[in-house]
């Protein structure tokens, strides 16, 4: 039988049909408001195409011109070369973001590499105003961080640290430690804005943090100064007996995104002045490495006959380098070994010696930083009143471990493994070696504070190969400008750095930039390492940080941050990370009053505040909610009232919330901070607080 | 009865169908196709809008489905609140809210055009061929509405006056130029206008014969056979 066509049209009609009709209902349904999407909250980057940028030829005319400028502004072709290798044209990102502690101003600075623009602070220990960081919101982060019941208003922060994956940095959360207080802060990339706070009950000061684990399970904070462990009083006589150091490992929960206190532990240390920490990698997994340089247990000038510190902690020959084993000690944690002090779980000096967490191999005296090399295998210790690099190998130290190769222990019973058994090779570098960074190529870079200049030298071992070098030397010497601290090198701690730019960190500009006063700014310097080995490395640029003083930088490829363009949903409560049930909505502005307690729900758009008019009685008790209802990138508000000490940054989408006390009756404008638009100042109201004995003040 | 068949024109014969079955089959599957361009493009954007200006360097856009209104609304009309502009949202609402139901009207409308053998299967199938320009004329009147009733009061309303942003190609407000372009939906929706109107000439061919013979000219029981045989003939 041949098939009937029109038969098969008719059901072919009728499926349609019943398609349609049964259909019905869920098209309705999916195409009504719930579709309404917002294109703003997703990633417009996609959007945003390179500009086509066709091979340059200089005509002869250009060349004149060029050389014509050269001429008239007195710069070398030299330094044509370096403008052109950091000159960012407008719109064009940067390559690598640099996240630079802040030092003293307890902050974070974030810089683009190589243009060596500042982009942003990140308040973290301190109140800054801009980002509205204590003074209304994020009062609640700091207070975490307060000594009891004292406020802690600043904080020093020394060495940041990324977020690792597998030993190279995610992109995903910024660690920062303060070393005055011994306070470890937790920043989200996703915002740039400071989560949590966690202060060590037991010391006062650290200098070792922060420091991740390859997989960012653990930070890793090293005291400094030893006190009796709790803070409590003790006699500087008794110093060996009461006084303690400390390395604390924070348990990071990666899915939280925060530190988780009850996970953490603290590891009592000899009294030794605890310095820098490293996390060990790959080979080294596992290890964690920190100098000491008070292994003479003084107690500085106590008396008229006693030499001062500066004098009486360097008369050693050797300080210890620390080698910790913390998955051993996470065993002996999670076996429920350690004791409670204040609360807080400690692994005992006692405990780590006969679980053989802790041992120690010498170093030359009062050395500084302690870096692991790219593949783990091997420790750089950085003399700094010693003109070497003392390198300490992996499997040197496990083996002699293993085969407990001590040359003896220390006053507390640490077993101080055999120097020549552990050490690889000391390399001579000049005067002053403090800290260490890696590059792809088997180069190591250490900058030398004395010299004022960056030291390139080649790993031995399983980098030899790749240097072309001979293992172990010493290649070339970048004078810098002045007194380097730290450098970094563009993801130049990690498993695999990337081998381009360095920063030296100066701590003097002396006579660089223009004399702002006395107080002169910090110098970055930006040097090129993309030169062959022995080849001169030059400077590139110089930036003046004149906001802060910072100590380590780490330096991260910009592509690997996904940072929130906006809030991903319009009442984003930065702190929970979810839209705040407390976050007012557009239309639903109100003002609630329950007796003295006050609540309102405010929204805040360009340009203009909802409710503008709040009528409040002294002594009523406020919490003001605010949404930024705003969808545009950059559509940011402030809000403040004077007199209040208020002030808040709302970006686009944020949930804020305020809490305070009107004590003081008057009549108080409040405005916007952030000029946001053509009609900024008119985004203002009045907050009117009427007095209790209703006399109107003037 | 003589009614209806006038109405729904003849039923065909099974024989002639046999012969020339594509004839007939012809009109059904172009209206089905139709039907199915329109039922798809109820997922499409109908128009776009993009608005450029210095301070938004990736633009804005809005897209318009025929229900509903996606991309950078709220930020459009925090913008237009400078202008006094009454919100996007207010504009067509009538039309937003129905038009789902209209665009399924209009499908089976057109399903039933298939099974009316006779010229009144044109005025059924009307409302699709003329939905993507009575569109676009919806559309440009809402526009004029929304720009013409600016609120005078406004804090922009001495810089920019009354005005009418183009349903299509390239307009001037303020600091913003528009750029107004039809989306795929529509496309769709014309391509379905468009293919209904190629089905009502394959209808009319397959279908005007055999009304002609067996209706028009109330032909007596030999007239199909005789249609039958011209048919096969022509094979």
């Amino acid at each position: 039988m041949r098939p009937n066509k029109a038969r098969l049209t008719g059901v072919l009609a009728l499926a349609l049909a019943a398609g349609v009709t049964f259909g019905l209902p869920a098209l309705t349904a999916a195409g009504q408001p719930e579709a309404k999407k917002e294109t703003t909250r997703g990633s417009r980057k996609d959007k945003k195409k390179e500009k086509e940028v066709k091979p340059v030829e200089l005509t002869t005319g250009q060349v004149a011109e060029v050389q014509k400028l050269l001429n008239e502004r007195k710069l070398t072709p030299d330094d044509l070369f370096a403008a052109a290798k950091t000159y960012m044209p407008s719109g064009r990102h940067d390559d690598y973001l640099l996240f630079a502690s802040g030092g003293h101003s307890g902050q974070v600075f974030v810089i683009g590499v190589p243009s060596m623009r500042l982009l942003r602070s990140i308040a973290v220990f301190t109140p800054e105003p801009w980002q509205g960081y204590g003074y209304g919101i994020g009062d609640e982060i700091l207070k975490q961080g307060d000594f009891g019941d004292k406020p802690l208003k600043w904080g020093d922060t020394h060495h940041p640290g990324l977020s690792e994956t597998a030993g190279d940095y995610d992109g995903r959360f910024l660690f920062i430690g303060d070393k005055a207080n011994a306070r470890l802060a937790v920043i989200d990339l996703q915002d740039f804005e400071t989560k949590q706070i966690v202060r060590n009950p037991l010391i006062i000061s650290d200098h070792g943090c922060a420091f991740v684990t390859p997989d960012t399970d653990y930070v890793f904070e090293g005291g400094q100064y030893a006190t009796p462990l709790g803070l409590g009083y003790a006699e500087m006589k008794d110093y060996k007996e009461q006084f303690r150091g400390m390395v604390t490992a924070w348990k990071f929960d990666k899915d939280k995104g925060r530190i988780d206190q009850a996970q953490s532990f603290g590891l009592e240390l000899p009294p030794y002045w605890q310095d820098l920490f490293d996390s060990g990698k790959l080979l080294s997994d596992g290890f964690v490495f920190g100098n000491s340089i008070n292994t003479e247990l003084s107690t500085g000038k106590v008396d008229e006959k006693a030499a001062n510190f500066e004098a009486s902690t360097t008369t050693r020959d050797m300080d210890y380098l620390h080698i910790i084993d913390w998955k051993k000690a996470e065993q002996v944690f999670k076996a429920g070994k350690a004791k409670k002090i204040k609360d807080f779980a400690v692994i005992t000096l006692d405990t780590a010696i006969a679980e053989g967490i802790l041992h120690f191999a010498p170093e030359p005296k009062s050395p500084h930083g302690v870096d692991v090399t790219p593949d783990g295998r091997y420790i750089v210790v950085a003399g700094k009143l010693d003109p070497h690099v003392t390198v300490y190998s992996i499997d040197r130290i496990k083996k002699a471990i293993a085969e407990k190769k001590y040359s003896s222990t220390d006053p507390y019973g640490v077993p101080i493994l055999d120097f020549d058994a552990v050490k690889e090779a000391q390399v001579e570098l000049g005067l002053g070696p403090l800290h260490t960074q890696f590059d792809d190529k088997g180069f190591a870079y250490t900058s030398l504070f004395l010299d004022s200049a960056v030291a390139r030298w080649s790993l031995g071992g399983s980098a030899a190969p790749k240097t072309g070098e001979k293992p172990w030397s010493l290649l070339s010497k970048t004078p810098v400008q002045y007194n380097v601290g730290h450098i970094v090198a563009a993801e130049g701690d990690t498993v695999s750095p990337d081998g381009h730019y360095l920063i030296a960190m100066n701590k003097w500009s002396v006579d660089r930039f223009f004399p702002t006063g006395p107080l002169l700014p910090q110098n970055f310097q930006l040097v090129d390492i993309d030169v062959k080995g022995d080849q001169p490395m030059p400077v590139l640029y110089d930036s003046p940080i004149g906001v802060g003083e910072p100590h380590y930088a780490q330096m991260i490829k910009a592509d690997k941050l996904k940072p929130f363009e906006v809030y991903p949903e319009i009442g984003w409560n930065p702190h929970t990370g979810a839209i705040d049930p407390k976050a007012p909505k557009a239309g639903e502005e109100k003002i609630v009053r329950d007796g003295k307690n006050v609540e309102i729900f405010t929204t805040v758009v360009r340009s203009h505040f909802t409710p503008e008019h709040v009528e409040l009685e002294q002594g009523d008790h406020v919490v003001w909610h605010f949404t930024n209802v705003e969808t545009s990138q950059d559509a940011t508000h402030g809000f403040c009232i004077g007199g209040y000490d208020i002030n808040l940054s709302l970006e686009p989408g944020e949930y804020g919330r305020i809490e305070f006390t009107v004590d003081k009756p008057g009549t108080f404008p409040f405005y916007c901070t952030e000029f946001c638009s053509a009609l900024h100042l008119e985004m203002a109201g009045y907050m009117r607080v009427k007095p209790t004995d209703s006399i109107s003040q003037k | 009865m003589a009614l209806l068949s006038r109405w729904f024109g003849p039923r065909i014969p099974a024989e002639e169908l046999r012969r020339s079955g594509w004839r007939y089959a012809l009109p059904t599957l172009t209206l089905s196709l139709a039907r199915i361009l329109l039922l798809c493009s109820l997922f499409l954007p109908y128009w776009h809008m993009q608005l450029q200006a210095p301070q938004y360097p990736n633009g804005l856009e809005i897209s318009a489905y025929v229900n509903y209104l996606e991309g950078d609304v709220s930020e459009i009309d925090g913008l237009n609140h400078y202008i006094g502009m009454r919100p996007l949202d207010e504009a067509a609402e009538f039309e937003r809210t129905t038009a789902v139901w209209l665009i399924i009207a209009m499908v089976l409308l057109v399903e039933g055009a298939a099974a009316v053998h006779s010229k009144w299967a044109v005025l059924l199938v009307l409302p699709a061929v003329l939905f993507p320009i009575g569109f676009l004329a919806d559309l440009q009147f809402w526009l004029w509405s929304h720009g013409q009733h600016l609120d005078p009061k406004a804090p922009l309303s001495s810089s920019v006056k009354p005005f009418v942003p183009p349903a299509l190609g390239i307009g001037t407000i303020g600091q913003f130029k528009t750029i107004a372009s039809v989306g795929l939906g529509w496309w769709l929706a014309a391509a379905a206008s468009i293919l209904t109107i190629a089905a009502l000439f394959l209808h009319r061919r397959a279908y005007k014969p055999l009304f002609d013979r067996t209706l028009g000219r109330a032909a007596g029981p030999d007239a199909l056979d005789s249609i039958s045989a011209s048919a096969v003939e022509a094979a």
